[in-house]
């Protein structure tokens, strides 16, 4: 066992690589760089080591990310080239498309929003060992909660009404956490079921709400507009680009602090990473749970009021195009960190806006595009699915063996019978 | 270098010692004959060829068996969906066939002498069967080669004896078995020939005639070591833990205690001696608020604190060395001084008022801890995971002890070390006594129990068959009660 140790050192230790090279100086060198250097040096040192260690994990972050992105625009090239498309010029395009000017920029940003909300959400329940699949509906009554504050006021300053519609926001989404959470925390229930179950519940309920109580006059299912005072502003006339994108970059600060430098942060990762210990150690696991789900389901939430106050500016039915199944998606490809999650949502959304500018110019179906982002998620998701569902997987199989055997059991009896009455 | 050209032989039908300290490189030559490292250089032959072995399936195959220190089972299945795992017999082509599974694992039992059952969950049974599991998934893998790594670090006595029973068997019916320890007795007792290693290299190969504990032991430290341990008596002082006729269940809804009572006192290491699953885990899982209990009463100094959270506990001053270093000591992919601070994150110095962790603190006491403790590692930043067992156990207690507790529950606290790494665990637990803390010792290891303890009490099936003074018994009495022999 004492060798293994030695696998840690090599990245671990970069401080030392400071002390070789000076002690590669010649003594003249040494003398010259005299007192300053060392007084100094206990700083250099540490910065040098922050720093590297920093970046090796960036990095090493970084890279099999990067490897998963390269292969699915390689399997989409030949896609592109099999079905008689310029892989070039499309990818050209999608680029130009995404990045090229401010507009496209602004729409890929856009784009990026609700999913760095959504994928955050994802990512602080998974840090506590849980798997919300549920910001769909955590999104969804946020929104609508969002809305009817928005709707309900007309005369309220902008500095009041505004904050208080995202506080509804981040309270609904906060109130379809904590439903699963106490479900877990007090009978059990699986939280994968129920977050998912809850977001069916949520999408007919908004349904529900914009079709009859809260139907604006027309045909369209949809809320009347908000008042103008909760409007999150527009950052990039004329794209979509609202404030939200700054909420979504503060909520990202908030939850890496959170997570690393908080008690509760490290309670909620140290029941993720090993729940057993974190008892043990005095963490009280049922309560670090229902925080976390509720805190994701805040962020999600957020993420709803966001686009209702910064885009849609009323609740229309259906308007998310599945902004909460993508954050899980995405809180993969990002590597589990809240910045990888920002970096992801960005390329997401360039995908997105990309696509349809390359859809426009050059003809290529959007279809290529959805294909590119499947692969994206497939090949850079898959490691740390795969992990999680190999540990789900063996308990899967052992209830279905149990099944069969039990199964089996029965029919022996039936048989059994059988032969009896016969006899 | 962990292994510096080790010449390295065993015969056909023997038992063979490989003796050396943890980080002799033991573990690494096992690795290494199993696939799962690869040598820079050298040949291994088996059966007179040379072989090249990739990887574990590799060895397999070469009729290699290897059992871990650290348990490779599934916990969730039983033990023959363990045994059969990968090479499940099946009807139709597809159907799991389990009367066949259980018929060839009934046969390899008897004929091996290692009693399971066969339809227990692994995650439910004692280590010293899952243990009997491990053997028998290697020969139900056709082992002919079979090495154990430190297999009696996790028995009580009379598992070991029937784990001896065992390995005599493989011998008789020719298997060839490689025995890892840091035990002298063991190794005395069950090995034809005893290679001894230190520091990655081969400091001799003795045979069991010429076998003298005191040479090995020398051969294997390079120093005297002490068996027995310098201890001055001290009274006891005021009473700190009363338990009062505890009863609990364990996971199968069994009942594990039943009526347990005890009295530990300030400067008292009070020893409980049990062969494994009579109800210690269950007792400490009681103790440190980790399990439920159906009826009793547990008193801390003047307080009941039967229903106290784990969390309360710790704040008034319980210490838990765990059974289980990596399941329930540690986070094993938690930063050494993460691991350092867990248990008073919440509390000054490491948490401001704000609830915000102080990493200045935190990084201040972990490098205190890192010099007072001796724990190697490269940095406070290393995960836990790349530390050696015995670093990790300094890791736990470096945490539990500079919380200057009052009451230490310590369970089997020096499992899977070595010489000098036990040593410093009996060292800090005397030197916590000598400063008036009262401990709980449960251990397997007979020697250790003695070393250490002032009063030391049997477990039986969940219950307290006596409490005895150090002075006032022997091994065999002890022995004799813990298997539920007669007593006075």
């Amino acid at each position: 066992m004492e060798n293994v140790s030695r696998k840690g050192k090599k990245t671990d230790n970069p401080g030392a690589l400071l002390h070789t090279i000076e002690s590669r100086l010649p003594p003249t060198v040494r003398q010259r760089l005299g007192n300053t250097w060392f007084r100094l040096h206990p700083f250099i040192t540490s910065f040098f080591d922050k720093l590297s260690r920093n970046l090796a994990r960036f990095v090493r972050g970084i890279v099999p990310q990067a490897v998963a992105i390269i292969i699915a625009l390689l399997v989409g090239a030949l896609v592109l080239w099999a079905t008689g498309h310029s892989p070039i010029d499309a990818y050209s395009q999608l680029f130009a498309g995404a990045f090229g000017d401010s507009y496209g920029l602004g729409q890929t940003l856009t784009q990026a929003t609700p999913i760095i909300f959504t994928s955050l959400a994802f990512l602080f329940a998974f840090k506590s060992g849980l798997f919300n699949i549920g910001a769909e509906g955590q999104l969804l009554i946020g929104g609508m909660a969002a809305a009817l504050v928005g709707i309900s006021f007309t005369n309220l300053p902008f500095y009041v009404h505004l904050p208080l519609a995202l506080l509804a926001g981040a309270g609904g989404g906060a109130l379809w956490g904590f439903i699963p959470a106490v479900l877990k925390a007090k009978l059990d229930a699986h939280e994968v079921i129920t977050t998912m179950m809850l977001s069916y519940v949520a999408l007919y309920v908004t349904s529900y709400m914009v079709n009859y109580p809260f139907k604006a006059p027309g045909w369209v299912a949809q809320t009347p507009l908000i008042a103008p005072a909760a409007e999150l502003p527009r950052i990039l006339p004329p794209t979509q680009l609202s404030g939200s994108i700054i909420v979504a970059l503060t909520m990202v600060g908030i939850t890496a602090f959170v997570l690393q430098r908080t008690t509760l942060g490290y309670e909620v990762r140290a029941i993720g990473l090993n729940a057993t210990a974190a008892r043990s150690g005095g963490i009280n696991v049922k309560r670090g749970m229902i925080l976390a789900l509720v805190i994701s389901g805040t962020l999600a939430g957020l993420g709803g009021a966001g686009e209702i106050l910064g885009v849609e500016r009323r609740f229309i039915d259906h308007f998310s195009p599945g902004y909460g199944w993508d954050g899980l998606a995405v809180a993969l490809i990002g590597g589990l960190n809240p910045f990888g999650v920002v970096l992801a949502s960005i390329l997401v959304g360039a995908l997105r806006s990309g696509g349809m500018v390359m859809n426009r110019v050059t003809g290529v179906p959007l279809d290529v595009i959805y294909l590119v982002q499947s692969l994206v998620v497939l090949f850079a998701a898959a490691p740390q699915l795969m992990k999680y569902l190999s540990k789900r997987g063996v308990l899967t199989l052992r209830t279905a063996g149990r099944v069969l055997t039990r199964f089996k059991s029965i029919l022996k009896n039936v048989r059994r019978r059988l032969k009896e009455e016969e006899l | 270098m962990a292994n510096d050209k080790i010449n390295f032989e065993v015969m056909k039908g023997e038992v063979h010692g490989l003796l050396g300290e943890n980080g002799a490189g033991k573990t690494v030559l096992m690795k290494i004959l199993y696939g799962m490292h690869k040598p820079d250089q050298g040949q291994i032959f088996v059966d007179g060829k040379e072989v090249r072995i990739d990887d574990s399936a590799k060895a397999i195959r070469l009729g290699i068996g290897m059992v871990h220190q650290h348990f490779m089972l599934v916990p969730s299945l039983t033990v023959a969906e363990n045994v059969v795992l990968g090479l499940e017999p099946t009807k139709y082509s597809y159907l799991l066939n389990i009367e066949k599974t259980l018929k060839d694992i009934k046969s390899l039992s008897d004929q091996y002498r290692l009693q399971v059952d066969p339809k227990a969950i692994v995650s439910t049974i004692p280590v010293g069967v899952q243990q009997r599991v491990e053997i028998l998934k290697a020969l139900y893998r056709k082992a002919q080669i079979l090495i154990l790594d430190e297999p009696t670090s996790i028995l009580a006595p009379q598992e070991i004896e029937s784990l001896f029973d065992a390995i005599r068997a493989l011998k008789q019916q020719g298997k060839s078995v490689i025995f890892i320890t840091h035990k002298l007795k063991e190794v005395c007792a069950i090995c034809d020939k005893i290679t001894v290693l230190k520091k990655g290299k081969v400091v001799g190969t003795v045979e069991k005639s010429h076998m003298n504990p005191d040479e090995l032991a020398e051969m294997m430290v390079g120093h005297e070591v002490l068996s027995t341990f310098e201890r001055e008596h001290v009274a006891p002082g005021k009473v700190v833990l009363v338990v009062d006729k505890l009863k609990a269940l364990n996971d199968r809804k069994i009942l594990a205690l039943k009526d347990v009572t005890l009295e530990i006192h300030e400067f008292e290491i009070f020893g409980l001696a049990g062969v494994e699953g009579n109800g210690q885990t269950e007792l400490v899982e009681v103790l440190t608020g980790l399990r439920e209990l159906k009826s009793g009463k547990i008193r801390f100094l003047d307080e009941i604190i039967t229903d106290a959270s784990p969390h309360r506990r710790i704040g008034m001053g319980f210490a838990n060395v765990p059974e289980d270093r990596q399941k329930t000591g540690l986070i094993l992919d938690f930063s050494v001084l993460e691991n350092l601070i867990l248990g008073q994150q919440d509390t000054p110095p490491f948490a401001t008022k704000w609830s915000t962790l102080n990493l200045g603190n935190a990084a201040k006491f972990a490098q205190e801890s890192i010099k007072e403790y001796s724990i190697k590692t490269p940095s406070d930043h290393t995960l836990a995971r790349y530390l050696s067992g015995g670093t990790q156990q300094r890791v736990v207690i470096a945490r539990e002890f500079s919380r200057k507790p009052k009451l230490i529950i310590a369970s089997q606290p020096t499992r899977g070390l070595d010489i000098g790494a036990t040593e410093y665990v009996h060292k800090k637990l005397i030197e916590m006594r000598d400063q008036g803390c009262a401990i709980l010792l449960i251990t397997a290891d007979l020697d250790e129990m003695f070393a250490l303890s002032d009063k030391i009490a049997v477990i039986y099936e969940g219950k307290i068959v006596a409490v005895k003074d150090r002075n006032k018994t022997n091994e065999l009495e002890l022995g004799l009660m813990m298997t539920g022999g007669k007593c006075e």
